[in-house]
């Protein structure tokens, strides 16, 4: 068999590579007989143990923890979307350049401030007790409504900001070609300067959404019987912490495939659009 | 004016006193120009001389503070005009391409004729891919603005400016990012359109090139045409010390 010709930096970097799966490897092991070992020789590992990792109670809870967690990913879905279309309004009624528009921008600044300055537990307790005790029809009191809305004001305004910081990356040049082929602002703003906004805005809503879809358990504060309210029904039922321990594990098997596809469309982006990255 | 100085009839642009200011600093200070229809209109000058913007004006990129810009007779610079139905019969290519780095070659041509002109997304597309071919482009109508040369992308920016069928063209500068191996292929398609017909008016530091191709040159400094007149007169025998003192300048750096 003929070796192929390796370049020097060739060589090099297999030599580094192979230096770095080493030290990996070792680090790993040393950190993992840590855990395993180490921590079994707490005083309290047993006691932990028991209340924590019981498998008979994980086991048990599961199924009717899945369940609640619909009501999680009810409320996500529904206020994603909305979410992202009432920040957007912000950002754009943030950016508005007509003096016609200043009330909408006025508007648009208090909202932000306002609703990014209250702790989103406080916004959750204010409005779902709140609204719901101005007296509102029985299908209007409902907390899962106010519960969403309250998540809907606070994450709009977090996101506008990111939206805005977008737009405002695209460089003005990009406005200039598209002005100058005669499009209007609102076409250049929707075919030219969005879409790349968009694009450069991925990762930041990766984030509030990952984010979002813990808070989404807030909601539990106000009555509805999500996951984390089931969790500790469960928990009281079972004098046991082992259900908050599934309901961590649910939580994870949604947002940990959410992060890696968002990293996954971004490479795939840049890979398209040919821009190279830098080592 | 010069002395062929054509009658308003065939005039495409005339401009009249045409004063701008950023802030406190004058940027142009009374242009008087007239480009006829089918005229190329070479502006040279030093960095800062009003080049630029002068061209931004003409499109309304840059609202006019003071006088007049007649296009087809019409004064353009009327304050609170709608600048699009203008903008769409005026084409720009930028020196830094400003292509739409998040579409493809084709729909950076196409986008213009559909959102602009309501030509279908099909038709627009189709249209475009022949305007690529046209310009020697027609192989890389899929690629993205970023996997193209430099050379390419300008030429991919003056295609999506004359997919807009435009009755003038400004051209800004539209080397000066370019490898100088790459300039050529871009100056070429400049010719065909010159070749065409094509009403033209451009900042350029390719001096060989202004003499080539323009019937004007206007050479600009601190925001007034200080000396206007065909090509062999102004870069053979310049008559105001500082047009003299520029093209000196440029000659000295090899860029003539």
């Amino acid at each position: 068999m003929t070796v192929p010709p390796l370049t020097r930096r060739a060589v090099y970097e297999q030599k580094q590579r192979r230096r770095a799966m080493v030290i990996a490897t070792v680090s790993t092991t040393i950190a993992l007989v840590a855990v395993v070992v180490l921590i079994p020789l707490t005083p309290g590992w047993e006691k932990v143990k028991k209340s924590f990792f019981d498998a008979d109670i994980f086991v048990e809870s599961f199924p009717g923890l899945l369940d609640a967690f619909l009501l999680d990913l009810k409320i996500l879905f529904v206020s994603t979307p909305l979410i992202l279309i009432v920040a957007l309004l912000i950002a754009l009624a943030r950016g508005a350049r007509r003096p016609a528009m200043f009330p909408l921008k006025a508007f648009a600044v208090i909202y932000t401030d306002v609703l990014r300055g209250i702790p989103v537990i406080l916004l959750v307790f204010l409005i779902g007790f709140g609204v719901p005790a101005l007296g509102l029809s029985r299908e209007l009191s409902n907390p899962v409504i106010w519960g969403t809305v309250t998540l809907v004001l606070s994450y709009s305004a977090y996101v506008s900001e990111v939206m805005r910081a977008g737009i405002d990356s695209v460089h003005e040049s990009q406005r200039a070609a598209a002005r100058s082929l005669g499009m209007t602002g609102h076409q250049t703003m929707s075919a030219v300067v969005l879409p790349q906004a968009f694009r450069r805005i991925v990762p930041p809503l990766m984030n509030s959404f990952v984010s979002l879809q813990k808070d989404v358990a807030l909601v539990s504060l106000i009555g509805p019987v999500e996951i984390l309210r089931q969790a500790g029904i469960d928990k009281a039922k079972t004098a046991n912490f082992t259900p908050y321990v599934a309901a961590a594990v649910i939580f994870l098997a949604l947002t940990i495939p959410f992060t890696r596809l968002a990293d996954w469309a971004l490479a795939r982006q840049r890979r398209r659009t040919g821009a190279t990255t830098i080592a | 004016m010069t002395s062929e100085s054509p009658t308003a009839a065939v005039l495409k642009i005339q401009m009249r006193g045409v004063y701008k200011a950023f802030d406190a600093t004058t940027v142009l200070d009374g242009i008087n120009l007239d480009v006829a229809t089918g005229n190329v209109i070479a502006l040279i000058g030093a960095s800062g001389s009003g080049k630029s913007t002068l061209l931004r004006c003409v499109n309304l990129l840059e609202p006019v503070d003071d006088g007049e810009i007649f296009f087809d007779g019409v004064d353009i610079a009327e304050p609170g005009l709608d600048p699009d139905p203008i903008r769409r019969r005026i084409g720009m290519v930028f020196q830094s391409f400003n292509l739409f780095p998040h579409m493809s070659v084709t729909d950076n041509v196409a986008i213009g004729p559909r959102k602009v002109l309501g030509v279908s997304k099909s038709q627009a597309r189709s249209d475009g891919l022949e305007m690529l071919t046209r310009l020697g482009l027609g192989e890389r109508a899929d690629a993205y603005p970023d996997q193209l040369s430099g050379g390419q992308q300008q030429r991919v920016a003056i295609a999506r400016s004359l997919a807009m069928n435009p009755e003038v063209m400004l051209l800004d500068e539209i080397t000066s990012a370019l490898d100088p191996e790459l300039v050529g292929e871009v100056l070429d398609v400049i010719r065909g359109l010159k070749e065409a017909g094509m009403t033209m008016l451009f900042a350029t530091h390719e001096m060989a090139f202004a003499r080539e191709i323009s019937d004007t040159v206007c050479f600009l400094h601190k925001g007034r045409i200080l000396e206007e007149g065909p090509p062999d007169q102004i870069f053979g025998d310049p008559r105001e010390p500082r047009t003299k003192a520029f093209l000196q300048r440029v000659t000295d750096a090899g860029r003539l």
